[in-house]
């Protein structure tokens, strides 16, 4: 086949196809590459930075970066999973996250790449900052405590949704998503349905009505570590 | 909103065709006229470029100059640049205080005047500075702020703010500023007198390719710093497929201590658009695009005029001098007050009506740019470069300079030295001979690039300005003996948080807590470890961030910690009982006392 790419990650041959990502092609053939903006159904956003590689010795981010044939990608180095680390830290120190009383603990992909990492607590001082929760939406609630800025609302509702229901408002440390409206998330037109109420990494974006259904130990993150799906994939190979 | 308001802001929309790209000058039309872009005019401007109302917020909530807020008729925007503060910036900074009777950030209760401050406005060489509405005012003192108040409570229009002219067009009545230009250094490129017309004659007598490769030749680099072959970013846009070109010049010049782009968009507007045309020629563009940093909108009405000038002159527009099927025009593209719009891509959305936000590359501007089609982005002083290429020939150019660093470079140098100003130099001066030059024997630390660039000390003045040694879009702060680098290093870094775009994790977050760091060695209470810790996230930042802003903006500390490590060393000490130096009981108690409405009995210390 002529559109097929071989490259290596970690010095593994990789085989995909011309016009992937890394993540793409990685997520295809089992290697797992921490991330957290990234959402396989919306187009890149790059803002986390989790999934940093270095390719053919410069950092590039995998959900981004076109495979090329013969790219020397490292993934699971030591350097690399530092910086990953000090990331999923500033993440956690810029907001506010009680994992112990948040709904979404177990099941939340911040968390999950913090424990599949070997993070405890962080290192950096927490900010805490103040931060904006609304609750006017009959079905959902917005809690911007939790927020990463990965964008996944944002690309949902306008391209998935075609509502076009989040935004990005704001720059540097006080940039935040903002809702179609002028104050709250009721004027907007978003639904329960909406896919954009589903892809939240985090606990943002929240059902309500629906928290601690399940109990400790059969949350999805309880079960495997996060990355385990995708490196099922290799085992089947 | 009355409907007056509304009337006039949809005239404004159509003014502009009613297009959703556009929403800058729309918005930017806005604040001027009411002072804000309040929640009922995001609405109506949505509804009239049928976009969504928060896409409006996002770009009004992303730029200094725009806001939802409502501002006083008249701004006052200090600029709290490392050089103003050292040029006695505290005191003028009080002294508005005093007279306006309100403090930075705020508008007086008649809402006719809001106070602020603003990062360097391309004034260091005569600072303090301070822009009122478009009107810049320079070398600021406690006297002249008394004179300026008093002058401005009669009339609230900045315009008839008193006072002397500057040199050169600064005196043109389309300026009107006092501005002076600081041209210190005359060399053969930029500042020698150039043949108008010549070097597009030229390039027209030519092919596009030759006029790229006679770029290439001359081994032109980009002087915004990063120095990435000029000639080949033209082949690169013009190879690409997509229908329309475009050229943009970058005179978004916003790097702390640059001034340089100021002097050129002043005295040598015509070299530059007559670079630009070459640019266009050279790479098939019809479009040409001036993308102005908000801080030089006193320039506006020059530059205009010039580019109608032009246009009668048919220097632009259709079959320029007489080239049969050469249409090239030339827009002014007004920023809002963001420095990250200096980095390209993040320009481009600018240009798009977008927030200041970098893309992702790939693909590169030079394949999908401004609306998708190919563009190349150039610096001002790169493209005045053009002009001179093309009028005297690249192998003349080739000889000034180094050979893989061909030609000159403009320095704006400020600080703590006898004459700042801007010195045209050839590349490969020593940072000794150009301390000499500018009056400083004394320098302590000479920044070289700006705070994206390095902080060096007297080790290393022997080095020389190139791309291959120490590299710089233009900018040198020169700082004296008394001078605490470490508070230095702290202004630069607030400069970098307040500027981060804050899409990506490491900008947005790390240099806040660089920045802390900085904050707690300053207080006394740093410890030896912290300056470990710095150097791990400083290289976190560099490594993992997504454009070049995050890529550099540890820069002050790294080449702090790397070139003056004792002082640090002095200021940290270990913590003597094991407890965190920084841990105080009576602020982490706070919030509970006042809920508890008591105080601790324990804690009273």
């Amino acid at each position: 086949m002529s559109d097929q790419i071989t490259f290596t990650i970690d010095g593994v041959e990789v085989k995909g196809k011309a016009g992937q990502t890394i993540i793409q092609a990685a997520d295809e053939a089992g290697i797992y590459i921490p991330r957290l903006c990234y959402h396989p159904e919306l187009a890149p956003h790059g803002s986390c930075r989790v999934c940093t590689v270095i390719v053919n010795g410069k950092p590039q981010t995998a959900c981004t970066q076109p495979i090329a044939e013969g790219m020397i990608v490292e993934n699971n180095t030591e350097e690399l999973k530092e910086h990953r680390r000090n990331l999923i830290d500033m993440l956690f120190i810029e907001g506010n996250h009680f994992c112990m009383f948040c709904e979404r603990s177990g099941n939340c992909e911040l968390q999950a790449v913090a424990y599949e990492l070997g993070i405890l607590s962080p290192k950096y001082p927490y900010l805490f900052p103040k931060k904006d929760v609304d609750s006017t939406h009959p079905d959902i609630f917005l809690d911007l405590n939790r927020c990463i800025l990965c964008g996944r609302c944002v690309s949902a509702s306008r391209d998935v949704d075609g509502k076009g229901v989040f935004e990005f408002a704001g720059r540097s440390i006080e940039k935040k998503i903002t809702v179609n409206a002028d104050k709250y998330l009721k004027d907007t037109s978003l639904a329960v349905t909406d896919r954009a109420a589903d892809v939240c990494p985090v606990g943002t974006i929240n059902k309500k009505r629906t928290a601690f259904t399940v109990p400790i130990g059969k949350r999805l993150y309880d079960k495997k570590p996060i990355g385990s799906e995708i490196e099922k994939r290799k085992n089947k190979k | 909103m009355s409907e007056n308001t509304q009337a006039e802001i949809r005239q404004i929309c159509q003014s502009c065709g009613n297009d959703r790209t556009r929403i800058m000058d729309i918005v930017l039309a806005v604040q001027q006229k009411y002072g804000n872009v309040g929640d009922e005019a995001m609405n109506l401007i949505a509804k009239c470029v049928n976009c969504r109302r928060a896409e409006v917020e996002s770009v009004v909530s992303f730029y200094a100059f725009l806001s939802k807020k409502p501002k006083g008729k008249v701004v006052i925007r200090l600029c709290n640049d490392v050089v103003d503060k050292m040029a006695g910036l505290d005191a003028v900074a009080e002294e508005f205080k005093k007279q306006l009777n309100i403090d930075f950030g705020q508008t007086t209760p008649d809402g006719k005047i809001t106070l602020e401050y603003t990062p360097c406005i391309g004034m260091c060489d005569q600072a303090p500075a301070a822009m009122i509405n478009d009107e810049v005012i320079t070398y600021l003192s406690t006297d002249k702020v008394k004179e300026i108040v008093a002058d401005i409570k009669k009339h609230y229009d900045p315009s008839k703010l008193k006072h002397r002219l500057g040199d050169g067009n600064n005196a043109d009545e389309l300026v009107h500023s006092c501005v002076h230009n600081g041209i210190r250094k005359k060399g053969a490129v930029i500042f020698a007198d150039y043949k108008h017309e010549t070097g597009l004659k030229n390039a027209l007598a030519m092919s596009p390719a030759e006029v790229i490769n006679e770029v290439k030749t001359a081994r032109l680099r980009g002087r915004g710093g990063a120095g990435f072959p000029t000639g080949m970013k033209w082949q690169f846009t013009r190879d690409a497929e997509g229908g329309k070109k475009f050229i943009v010049c970058n005179a978004d010049e916003g790097e702390p201590g640059t001034f340089k782009d100021r002097v050129i968009l002043t005295e040598l507007a015509d070299m530059l658009f007559e670079g630009m045309t070459i640019a266009g020629y050279a790479i098939g563009s019809e479009n040409g695009i001036l993308y102005l940093r908000a801080e030089y909108n006193y320039l506006r009405k020059l530059l205009e005029k010039i580019l109608q000038e032009r246009k009668d002159k048919n220097l632009l527009g259709k079959n320029v001098l007489g080239k049969n099927g050469f249409n090239f025009d030339i827009k002014i593209q007004m920023g809002a007050g963001a420095y990250i719009c200096g980095e390209e891509t993040a320009l481009i959305s600018s240009c798009e009506g977008l927030r200041g936000d970098p893309k992702t590359r790939p693909p590169f501007p030079a394949q999908k740019g401004y609306l998708g089609y190919p563009t190349a982005v150039n610096n001002v002083e790169t493209l005045c470069c053009t002009a001179r290429i093309l009028e005297m020939g690249a192998a003349w150019f080739a000889e000034i300079g180094l050979s893989g660093n061909t030609g000159t470079k403009l320095l704006s140098i400020a600080g703590d030295c006898k004459l700042p100003g801007v010195y045209e130099f050839p590349f490969g001066i020593k940072v000794n001979d150009m301390l000499k030059e500018v009056g400083a024997d004394d320098a302590q630390a000479v920044l070289i690039g700006g705070p994206s660039g390095q902080i060096i000390g007297s080790n290393d003045y022997n080095r020389s300005i190139s791309y291959d040694d120490l590299a710089t879009g233009g900018a040198v702060v020169v700082f004296g003996p008394e001078r605490d680098i470490i508070e230095i290093t702290a202004q630069y870094m607030e400069f970098f948080v307040e500027e981060s775009c804050g899409y990506c994790t490491p900008c947005r977050v790390g240099n806040v807590l660089l920045k802390k760091y900085l904050d707690k060695i300053l207080a006394g209470k740093g410890e030896p470890q912290d300056l470990d810790a710095m150097q791990q996230l400083g290289e976190s930042i560099k490594v993992t961030s997504r454009c070049g802003l995050g890529q550099t903006s540890p820069n002050p500390v790294l080449t702090t910690l790397k070139n003056f490590r004792k002082i640090y060393e002095s200021k940290v000490k270990k913590s003597a009982d094991g407890m965190q130096p920084t841990f105080d009981i009576r602020k982490a108690l706070k919030d509970a006392e006042a809920i508890a409405n008591r105080n601790s009995v324990i804690f009273t210390k």
